[in-house]
C-alpha cells in the first residue's frame, strides 16, 4: 500500500484518475457484489449441478443403484424422436409467437407514441395489462375460452366454422394455435415496450428532415424509422426468442403435452419432476440451456446485437 | 478499554441471544407428538376423521393434517421429494395405490408392526389388500377403496331393449349406443384415467399388463399387452372410437367433464366412479339439477371386455402410509386403526362419497340410505383389480398414456406392439417418456 501511495503522489494526473476508476470499481463491486454472489448461488451452482447429474444414471427413488453413464443420457435423448418433436414445436412456437409479436408489438409501439398526450397513460396501461397477468392464470382462461364444455369460442365465431363440438385441444394444430395465441396475446406488450423505447430514440429532427425532403410515411419508416431502431428490434427478438422458447406453463396447462404439443422444457420437467430420473431431467436440462446460449450468441454475434440498447444508453 | 468491554458485551449479548433461540427450537413442544396426516384434498372427510381420532387417542397424539395437490401423480410427486430428503415431518400419508410398490420399494415406508398388519387384513374387500401389498408384505393400510361402475340413464336404455340385470359386454353396449345415436362417457384424456382403462380392459379379457409383478429390475420387467386380453383391450377402444360413441372432446374427457355429459342427458352410458351421485345429489339440493335426473340413473357392475368372463373393474381408493423417517411411527400406526376403523369408513363414505375397504360398511343402513348402489359397488371391488404393480408405474402408466392416446385411434395390435416397444426402451433407460 505504501509503495503505491507513494508513486500516486509522484506522478498526481495520471493517478488521480486511475485511483478514481479504481475507486469506482470498488463501489462497483460493493454494490454489484452481493447480487453477483447471490446469482452465483441461485444460478450457477444449479447449472453446475445439473451438468453434473446429467452424466449420471440417478433416480430419486432409487439412489443406491446410481452409476456413473459418461454421456450415455446425451446419447439416449439425442436419438429419440421424443426429442426432436419436442424441439420441433419449440421452435415452431418460438419462431411463430416472434414473428407475430413483433408486427403486433411495433404498431402497439406506434400508437403509444402517436397518442394524444392525455391519453398516453390510459393507453399504455391498457396495453400492458396481459402482460401483468400471471402466465398460468393466462393459459387457464385461454383453456377456458376454447375447451367445449365451458368454452365460449366455438359459439362465438360459429360464422368461421366452428360447432359446439369443436374440440381446439383435439388434434396437435388446433392446439398449437391456441397456445400461440395465448402466448402472443400474453407477451406483445413486453416487445411493444421494447419497441418504444426504440422508437422514442429515433431523433425527431431526421424525421423532420425526410419529411421536408418529400418521404412519404412508408418511405420515412424504412429508410429512417427502422434502420435507426435496429439494435432495439434485435433486442426485443432476442430477450422474446429466449422466453418463448422456454415455454411451459401454457402447453402445462393446455395439452399436458397431449397430441405432440410437447415442448423442450416441458420435457425436462416430465423426465426430472414426473419420472423422478434426475440423470435423464437434467441432462435435457442442459441441452435446453445450450439451445438458449447457442440462440444469444447467434444473435449477439451473428446480428452484432448490442444489449446496452435495452438498458436505453 | 471501552473497545474491549463494548465488544465483551456485544459478544455475552450474541451469546445470550443465539442460546434463547437454540433453546426455542431444540425444546419439544409442550404436550402430545403431532402427527402430520398428508392427506389428498377432498370434502373435508379427512379431516374430521382427524379431529374425531385425536380426540379418541385421550391426549396420546393429535393428529394434524396438510393438504397435498389435486392430482394423484403430483401427489406422488410431493410425497417422493420429501421422502428423498428423508422427511421427517410426514407421519401418514394418504397414497393412491399404484404408487405404493414405488414407496415400498424405495424404503419411505415404515414396517408394519405384526398387530396392525393383522387388523389390517380384517373385514377388508380382496382388491384393497392386494393393493396394499408388495413383496408379499402389506406394506400401506388399506383406507377407503374406490372402483368404477357402469352407470346408464334407465328410460334412454329401456328403449334400446338393454336387459341391464344382467352383465353386459363393451361390444354390447357401444353397438347399443350407436344404434340410438347415443353417447358412452368414457374418460379419453390422456392422463392417469386411460391407463385406468386400459389395464381394466385387459384385465377383464383374462390378461396383465405386467406379467410379472414383484420384478423389481425394471430391465427384467415382462409384458402382457401383445397377448390377445391386450389385442382384444385395442379392438374394444378402436371400436368405440368408430361407432361414434364417443362424447364431443373424448381426447380431453375426463372424470368431472364426463359426469357432466351423463348428468345433461347427452350420454346414456358412462363409466365413472361413485362420486357422480353425490355430485348429482347436490344439484338437487342447490336446486340446479331436478330430482328426474338422478332419479333416472342406473348402476351395473362395469362392462365386461369378453361375454363369459367377469369384469376386473378399476380399483382406486386411498391407502394410508407410515413415513420411514417419521419420529412416531408407533403412534402413526395405531392413528392408522383409528381412521380406517369401520364408523370412520362409514362415515367417510356417508359424508364424502368414498367408499370404504371394509366389507362390513357395505351393509350400514346409514350408507345405504345415502348409497343405494353401495351393493353393487361392493360386487365391483370384489371383482377389481389393482394396476400394474411396479416401482415403476410411472413409466408403465405414462407408456400407455403416450401409445394409446386419441383411444379412438388405436389400431388393434400395432398399436400394443408400439406400447410394449416404448415401455421396454423406457425400462432399460433407453428411450425418452
Amino acid at each position: 500500500m505504501t509503495t503505491t501511495v507513494e508513486r500516486t503522489e509522484a506522478v498526481a494526473p495520471v493517478s488521480s484518475t486511475s485511483d478514481k476508476s479504481r475507486a469506482e470499481r470498488r463501489l462497483g463491486w460493493y454494490l454489484a457484489g452481493p447480487a453477483f454472489a447471490v446469482m452465483l448461488l441461485v444460478t450457477a451452482y444449479p447449472i453446475v449441478q445439473a451438468v453434473f447429474d446429467s452424466l449420471f444414471d440417478y433416480r430419486l427413488t432409487d439412489p443406491q443403484n446410481s452409476a456413473f453413464v459418461g454421456l450415455g443420457n446425451y446419447g439416449v435423448i439425442l436419438t429419440d424422436s421424443v426429442w426432436w418433436t419436442s424441439f420441433g414445436v419449440t421452435v415452431l412456437i418460438t419462431v411463430v409467437t416472434v414473428a407475430v409479436e413483433l408486427v403486433l408489438g411495433f404498431a402497439l409501439a406506434l400508437v403509444m407514441l402517436n397518442a394524444l398526450r392525455g391519453l398516453r397513460p390510459v393507453l399504455r396501461t391498457v396495453i400492458l395489462i396481459p402482460y401483468a397477468v400471471i402466465t398460468v392464470v393466462s393459459a387457464f382462461a385461454w383453456q377456458f375460452a376454447f375447451s367445449v364444455d365451458s368454452g365460449f369460442v366455438n359459439a362465438w365465431f360459429s360464422f368461421l366454422g366452428t360447432t359446439a363440438d369443436t374440440d381446439w385441444f383435439g388434434t396437435q394444430g388446433s392446439s398449437l394455435f391456441v397456445i400461440c395465441l395465448a402466448e402472443i396475446w400474453k407477451t406483445t406488450p413486453f416487445i411493444s415496450l421494447l419497441l418504444l423505447a426504440g422508437l422514442a430514440q429515433v431523433p425527431d429532427v431526421l424525421q423532420e428532415a425526410a419529411k421536408v425532403d418529400g418521404a412519404t410515411w412508408w418511405q420515412r419508416m424504412r429508410r429512417v424509422t427502422l434502420p435507426n431502431m435496429k439494435a432495439a428490434i434485435m433486442v426485443a427478438v432476442l430477450f422474446r426468442t429466449l422466453d418463448a422458447f422456454r415455454v411451459f406453463d401454457s402447453v402445462f396447462v393446455m395439452t399436458a403435452g397431449a397430441n405432440n404439443t410437447e415442448t423442450v422444457s416441458f420435457l425436462a420437467y416430465r423426465q426430472t419432476i414426473e419420472r423422478v430420473e434426475i440423470g435423464l431431467g437434467s441432462a435435457v436440462s442442459v441441452l435446453l440451456f445450450l439451445s438458449v446460449v447457442l440462440i444469444s450468441v447467434l444473435f449477439i454475434k451473428g446480428f452484432k446485437v448490442d444489449l446496452s440498447q435495452a438498458r436505453g444508453e | 478499554m471501552r473497545g474491549p468491554r463494548r465488544r465483551l458485551t456485544a459478544v455475552a449479548a450474541a451469546i445470550a441471544v443465539i442460546a434463547a433461540l437454540s433453546a426455542a427450537c431444540s425444546s419439544a413442544p409442550a404436550g402430545p407428538p403431532t402427527l402430520t396426516w398428508y392427506i389428498n384434498p377432498d370434502d373435508g372427510g379427512q379431516t374430521e376423521i382427524a379431529a374425531r381420532c385425536t380426540a379418541a387417542a385421550n391426549g396420546r397424539y393429535t393428529i394434524a393434517t396438510s393438504t397435498l395437490p389435486r392430482q394423484a401423480s403430483e401427489q406422488r410427486q410431493q410425497l417422493v421429494r420429501r421422502l428423498a430428503a428423508n422427511d421427517s415431518s410426514i407421519d401418514i400419508m394418504s397414497i393412491d395405490p399404484p404408487y405404493v410398490p414405488e414407496f415400498a420399494q424405495a424404503g419411505f415406508l415404515a414396517p408394519m408392526p405384526p398387530a396392525v398388519d393383522a387388523a389390517a387384513r380384517e373385514d377388508r374387500v380382496p382388491s384393497s389388500i392386494e393393493a396394499s401389498t408388495w413383496q408379499n408384505r402389506l406394506v400401506v393400510v388399506p383406507f377407503w377403496a374406490n372402483t368404477q361402475l357402469l352407470w346408464y340413464r334407465k328410460a334412454a336404455v329401456a328403449a334400446m331393449g338393454l336387459d341391464m340385470s344382467r352383465p353386459v359386454t363393451w361390444d354390447q353396449i357401444i353397438q347399443a349406443a350407436a344404434a340410438n345415436r347415443t353417447q358412452i362417457a368414457a374418460q379419453g384424456v390422456r392422463g392417469e384415467s386411460l391407463t385406468v382403462w386400459v389395464n381394466a380392459l385387459v384385465e377383464s379379457g383374462g390378461g396383465s399388463i405386467i406379467t410379472n409383478v414383484g420384478e423389481t429390475d425394471p430391465a427384467l420387467i415382462q409384458l402382457g399387452l401383445t397377448a390377445p386380453p391386450g389385442i382384444d383391450a385395442a379392438r374394444i377402444l378402436r371400436e368405440f372410437g368408430d361407432a361414434g360413441v364417443a362424447p364431443p372432446g373424448f381426447p380431453t374427457a375426463d372424470e368431472d367433464t364426463n359426469a357432466e355429459s351423463f348428468q345433461s342427458g347427452s350420454a346414456a352410458f358412462m363409466v365413472n366412479y361413485p362420486f357422480i351421485w353425490g355430485k348429482a345429489k347436490s344439484g338437487v339440493e342447490e336446486g340446479t339439477l331436478p330430482q328426474s335426473v338422478p332419479d333416472d340413473y342406473g348402476w351395473a357392475v362395469y362392462p365386461r371386455t369378453l361375454p363369459d368372463l367377469p369384469s376386473a373393474p378399476p380399483l382406486g381408493g386411498i391407502n394410508l402410509g407410515v413415513g420411514a423417517f417419521s419420529e412416531h411411527p408407533d403412534l402413526a400406526y395405531e392413528a392408522t386403526t383409528c381412521i380406517s376403523n369401520p364408523e370412520n369408513s362409514a362415515y367417510y363414505f356417508v359424508s364424502n362419497g368414498n367408499p370404504s375397504s371394509r366389507l362390513s360398511v357395505f351393509s350400514d343402513p346409514a350408507v345405504l340410505a345415502e348409497f343405494p348402489m353401495a351393493p353393487v359397488i361392493r360386487d365391483s371391488l370384489t371383482q377389481a383389480e389393482p394396476r400394474p404393480q411396479t416401482a415403476y408405474y410411472a413409466e408403465v402408466s405414462g407408456g400407455i398414456q403416450r401409445t394409446f392416446h386419441p383411444p379412438g385411434a388405436v389400431v388393434p395390435g400395432a398399436t400394443n406392439q408400439a406400447a410394449t416397444d416404448l415401455i421396454t426402451a423406457v425400462l432399460r433407460k433407453e428411450a425418452l417418456l
